[in-house]
């Protein structure tokens, strides 16, 4: 750029030359500099607002045709990002301790039927009928014809029936998928697992929630997509529950009994191991509650957990054991036992008004003498054996996690007198669930400490407070070990096993009030084995049993709920792992020398 | 100069929208094979619990129990009874094995009648 300079010297000399002022000039030409600098930066600054402007409105036209995309157009996952999204099915499995599958998902299909589109209806109709012999033609061809739109023909199908339909060729038949939950083991541990039913149902899936048990009580665990499809695991064993449940069968079928129930209980951890209760149900096909007679005699009725009995002499030992707590006793007091004895007005008698004179407490609970209980109960005093009983868990539901150990609540009298405090010592006055006394007898068994019984596993020892004295419960498993060795359970013994309990023999009140049945019993063996160093706690309940084998039918739990234990232990005890311990036998040759 | 700079820049934003291009549709292809993956792996998961469910009725004890009842003949499965626990010390050890010296062993010095 040529600068023009600010005293050009032609024009300076001109000016003096003519007298004027050549400052005026050097001014003259600044101002003009001065004013070609302002045009040129005004240019540049001009050129940048446009710039700017421009840069701004594409700014905010991206953001803005971003924002109306957005709003306009379908939402999607994004794909980039799901990682590892695990496809799981709606409800999680569940499974035994070591893993074997108790209930799981399948996939299935529903069948219905759009009238408007078929082809034709009563021919339709008469297929379906002789696919399903249980649905009804007339029925059918009603709907097929009539004016609705829609039709539920059948909510599940197995393959070959959908095949079967298919191959009827109608158009207006149509499928919906469906998972549905399947219980592999049939009746297996049918009370603990209760059963499932479809909850809202549309025609490409329908909800299954849990119709009562575990099912029902962990129903939204289970339904839990946060769960990613881990199986629940319980504490069930299926080799050792299907052993009980069949040993209990037999059991139930030679002692005539109308009922049985067994609770096999983990003395440490208070795990359920098995759990059954006679009749039983399929879970795949689980029958409608009953609408006549008693509840108590459907098969959905679950007598381990829900069947609240007078549990009879298995509960003599709690008095000799809260006798032996407090000092009041020692397993060699003796104590007269002879009649006549009067509570409040009733007279207090043995089993075939035996007269046993003196015994020691041992021997009372040997000889299961009601009177030498009564005495100890006297002793111990209303509100001392209220709050052991209670420590003990005999005066809430159970809290095991099914939905029916709610309904197991004790019944308790209304009003607890001396003559109450007598009777429910020897098991009479007061009704609980065979659970109740399972983890009871797990207390005296694990050195008295309380456990909660829970159908989860565990991985450890979960004992509560303290309720009795490491001596008062060692005393009491003595004496729970000779009421095998020599008292009334002496069917119980199991060469190996060292078997420890208490039998209990409770007449049957009748429904309508007013005393007892004559002939009616509930028949209950308490158990604990190893009897020196318990690990298991088992209770075998029959419900009226009877046997017949000798002269005159026996109905006492000796003769009855003893046998049908004895077997279970030699049949569970080695499949829960148990050595036998007993003296070696002669020498086995067993290598081939 | 100048020319060149501005062919190459040309050139390298070409080759650049190529590779972004280029990028972008290999992105979409992996995309699409993992929703295929996706829908084998859930297909395959299906027929899993599908099998886990049919090896859990098959192995269902109350089967078992019929079937070694029906091949009591061959198999000879007992019911596990206390009394088959065995001990240690039950079982005899195999003895040691005695030299057998019932055949003669060749000596070096064998025939040697020296002293």
């Amino acid at each position: 750029m040529i600068r023009t300079p600010l005293r050009p010297l032609a024009r300076i000399l001109d000016a003096r030359q003519k007298g004027e002022n050549p400052d005026a000039i050097e001014r003259e030409n600044l101002r003009i500099r001065h004013e070609q600098m302002r045009d040129r930066s005004r240019v540049r600054a001009e050129g940048r607002l446009l710039v700017l402007g421009v840069a701004f409105f594409c700014a905010f036209a991206v953001t803005g045709a971003r924002m109306a995309t957005l709003a306009a157009s379908e939402p999607a996952e994004p794909r980039a990002y799901t990682q590892g999204a695990s496809i799981v099915s709606q409800r999680a499995d569940i499974v035994d301790r070591k893993g074997r599958i108790l209930a799981t998902n399948m996939e299935t299909h529903s069948l219905y039927a759009h009238p408007q589109q078929m082809i034709e209806p009563e021919r339709a109709a008469e297929e379906l009928a002789r696919i399903f012999p249980e649905l009804d033609r007339e029925r059918l061809v009603k709907d097929f014809t009539g004016k609705r739109k829609f039709v539920w023909v059948r909510k599940k199908l197995s393959p070959e029936q959908k095949q079967a339909v298919h191959d009827i060729g109608e158009p207006g038949l149509l499928f919906g998928p469906r998972e549905m939950r399947l219980y592999p083991n049939g009746t297996l541990a049918a009370h603990v697992l209760g059963g499932a039913r479809f909850g809202q149902e549309g025609v490409h899936s329908a909800e299954v929630i849990g119709s009562a048990g575990i099912e029902r009580y962990f129903d939204k665990e289970l339904r839990d997509p946060a769960r990613k499809g881990a199986p629940l695991e319980l504490s069930i064993d299926v080799t050792v529950q299907s052993a009980m449940e069949r040993v209990l069968a037999g059991g139930m079928m030679l002692m005539n009994a109308k009922g049985a129930a067994a609770v096999l209980m983990d003395v440490d951890t208070g795990e359920v191991v098995s759990i059954a209760s006679l009749p039983t149900f399929d879970p795949n096909d689980r029958p409608a509650p009953p609408t006549e007679g008693t509840p108590a005699d459907s098969p959905l009725f679950n007598r381990a957990v829900q069947g609240v009995y007078e549990l009879g002499s298995t509960f003599k030992i709690f008095a000799a054991a809260q006798a032996m707590e407090l000092n009041l006793v020692r397993p060699d007091t003796v104590i007269d036992t002879r009649p006549p004895m009067r509570i409040g007005g009733h007279g207090i008698g043995e089993f075939r008004n035996k007269n046993y004179g003196d015994l020691t407490v041992s021997e009372v609970i040997v000889k299961s003498s009601n009177r030498g209980t009564a005495k100890m109960a006297l002793d111990i005093g209303i509100e001392r054996q209220q709050q052991f009983l209670d420590t003990l868990g005999f005066f809430k539901p159970t809290p095991l996690e099914i939905t029916e150990a709610e309904g197991g609540k004790p019944l308790l009298p209304s009003r607890w007198t001396d003559l109450s405090s007598v009777t429910i010592s020897y098991g009479h006055g007061l009704s609980a669930s065979p659970l109740h006394l399972a983890s009871a007898y797990a207390a005296i068994a694990n050195g008295g400490f309380a456990v909660k019984p829970t159908l989860l596993k565990q991985s450890g020892p979960r004992h509560g407070p303290r309720v009795m004295s490491d001596y008062a419960a060692e005393e009491s498993r003595k004496m729970l070990r000779r009421v095998v060795t020599d008292g009334t359970a002496s069917f119980g013994e199991v060469p190996g096993y060292h078997v420890g309990g208490k039998t209990g023999t409770a007449d049957k009140p009748k429904e309508r009030g007013g005393g007892y049945y004559e002939d009616k019993v509930i028949a209950t063996f308490a158990t604990m084995f190893p009897a020196h160093d318990p690990k298991y706690v088992l209770i075998v309940t029959l419900d009226e049993p009877v046997e017949t084998m000798g002269e005159k039918p026996r109905r006492t739990a000796g003769w009855t709920a003893v046998p049908v234990t004895a077997e279970m232990i030699g049949r569970i005890a080695p499949l829960l792992g148990l050595r036998p311990d007993y003296a070696p036998r002669e020498l086995l040759q067993l290598t081939a020398n | 100069m100048r020319t060149f700079l501005y062919i190459l820049t040309f050139l390298s934003v070409i080759g650049l929208a190529f590779w972004a291009y280029r990028e972008n549709y290999k992105t979409q292809e992996a995309l699409t094979e993992v929703q295929d993956l996706r829908r084998d792996i859930g297909g395959a998961r299906e027929r899993l619990a599908v099998l886990k469910a049919e090896w859990a009725y098959l192995n269902r004890p109350d089967r078992l129990r019929d079937l070694s009842e029906v091949n009591f003949e061959r198999l000879r499965l007992l019911q596990f009874r206390p009394d088959q626990f065995g001990r240690v010390d039950q079982i005899a050890y195999p003895a040691p094995p005695i030299l057998d010296l019932s055949t003669p062993i060749e000596l070096s010095s064998d025939g040697d009648d020296r002293p």
